[in-house]
């Protein structure tokens, strides 16, 4: 099997297994989230050898010629030597403000020492001190702060700091931006469906305002759903939207989104989507959309996958 | 005479054909159990390089590609009756398109020339 080399030490790899697995076995601490090769928190970077293909999906091309890879779908074939990305792709942030948009979610507004150039809609990771998770961006581009959405989970280490101990003036480091869902204008008559669920709301509400910024004309269907009305939040601010856009319909809804979608007949197919919010549904949506019409290529979707326990092996 | 591929209409007609054939593919009672819990995505990236591979286009699996590929699936009891039910979707696609069918034979030709490697048959032909 290869053999990799990290920190000047030598870590053997079984057969299988992941970079990041290899090093948490022989006891290295490893920042990571999803290990699902969707976040990056578990970003590395190789200096000697190359990374496989695979571990490269989603990377920017500069980023892949500088040998940057995720360890939690890395299984070399050959020996690497590999480090820790560095300071080049993070930013420092401080928050700027806390406010309860319901009793369970909370906007967070981050203002960043360096510029973070993003699309409305995409996501960066939250870095503590051996802690990192996603978080989907609600702002557009030109507004000063950076904005989240973020749902308060019953025991959750990083929501529970936002909404319990986290004030204004601290620090945290972020790292991205990532990810393909947001707006981008092939045809402003194009009509959107936007669905989400609880928090999934706040990729959709920086997409739904970029849109609009860049002229889209074509119905805009934003559909935000949850299991109880205090999942429900900015519900003024979209009701003013819409009233204020008459191609934007906002249908705030309690029952289940592909029911309350798909209950009306529609012809999907010259429709594009944008799906955000839990995995499950993120999933439902897809294919359902799919299978009524929808073409693949049109559907853009970011499920909020919690953070993974470790394999029940390394416990 | 223009190679089958190009007949088809290249990378193109695959891209046309590859949302009509997965919609069958995840309808079919006989087989969409084997592609219903995958990101799909992924499985539409795979549904593309079949298609292509069938198509007579660029392609380059060997034959031990396609068993490892289809080693999980064959474990879940795979057989020459879901491979069957794959080269209808695939004619009945090309119908839709408007492919004759002197083509589509081909095309079958084709998707049936792996059809040992996928059930993982005999030896590998060209590993
Ligand atoms: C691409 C992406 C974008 C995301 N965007 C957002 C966003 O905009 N807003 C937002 O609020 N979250 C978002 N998330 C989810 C976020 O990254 C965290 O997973 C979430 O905030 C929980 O982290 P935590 O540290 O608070 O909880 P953890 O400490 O990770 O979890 C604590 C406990 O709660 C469980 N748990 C975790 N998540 C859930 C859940 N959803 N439901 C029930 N139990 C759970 C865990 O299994 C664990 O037992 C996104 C995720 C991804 C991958
Ligand atoms: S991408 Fe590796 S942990 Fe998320």
């Amino acid at each position: 099997m290869p053999e990799i080399r990290y920190n000047g030490r030598a870590f053997g790899i079984h057969a299988g297994e992941t970079v990041l697995e290899a090093l948490e076995r022989q006891g290295e601490a490893v920042a990571h989230s999803c290990r699902a090769g969707l976040c990056q928190s578990c970003l590395m970077r190789c200096s000697t050898g190359m990374p496989p293909a695979e571990a490269q999906k989603g990377l920017k091309d500069n980023q892949k010629a500088q040998g940057y890879f995720l360890s939690c779908v890395a299984r070399p074939e050959q020996d690497l030597e590999i480090g820790l990305p560095g300071d080049a792709l993070r930013v420092e942030a401080a928050i700027a403000e806390l406010a309860r948009l319901s009793e369970t979610v909370m906007r967070v507004r981050l203002t960043t020492a360096a510029a973070l150039p993003y699309r409305a809609g995409q996501y960066v990771t939250f870095l503590r001190p051996g802690l990192s998770r996603s978080y989907s961006i609600a702002s557009l581009p030109e507004e000063r702060a950076l904005e989240f959405h973020v749902r308060r989970i019953e025991g959750g280490q990083m929501s529970g700091w936002l909404h319990g101990q986290a004030a204004v003036g601290d620090t945290l480091t972020i790292q991205g931006p990532l990810g393909d869902c947001f707006y981008t204008q092939r045809d402003a008559a194009q009509p959107l469906l936007l669905a989400g669920a609880g928090t999934g709301l706040a990729p959709l509400y920086g997409i739904v305002r970029d849109a609009l910024r860049q002229g889209h004309t074509g119905p805009i269907l934003l559909y935000h759903g949850a299991r109880n009305a205090q999942g429900l939040y900015l519900v003024d601010e979209l009701r003013s939207l819409a009233a204020s856009h008459p191609q934007v319909a906002y249908h705030p809804t309690l029952t289940p989104l592909d029911e309350a979608i798909l209950g009306g007949k529609r012809d999907w197919k010259p429709w594009r989507g944008y799906f955000c919010g839990d995995p499950a549904l993120v999933n439902v949506l897809k294919k359902k959309l799919f299978l009524a019409g929808m073409p693949m290529r049109e559907i853009f979707a970011d499920a909020f996958l919690p953070a993974a326990a470790k394999p029940a092996a390394l416990l | 005479m223009p190679s089958l591929y190009e007949r088809l209409g290249g990378a193109p007609a695959v891209d046309a054909a590859v949302d009509i054939f997965y919609r069958k593919v995840l309808q079919d009672e006989r087989i969409s159990r084997f592609f219903d819990d995958v990101d799909m995505e992924r499985q539409a990236a795979k549904q593309k390089a079949f298609l292509t591979m069938v198509f007579g286009g660029p392609a380059n699996y060997s034959g031990l590609d396609m068993r490892k590929g289809h080693a999980h699936l064959v474990s879940r009891g795979l057989d020459d009756s879901h491979v069957d039910a794959v080269v209808e979707l695939l004619g009945q696609t090309l119908q839709e398109l408007g492919v004759p069918q002197a083509d589509i034979e081909e095309v079958a030709k084709l998707a049936n020339s792996v059809r040992d490697d996928v059930l993982s048959r005999g030896s590998s032909a060209h590993a």
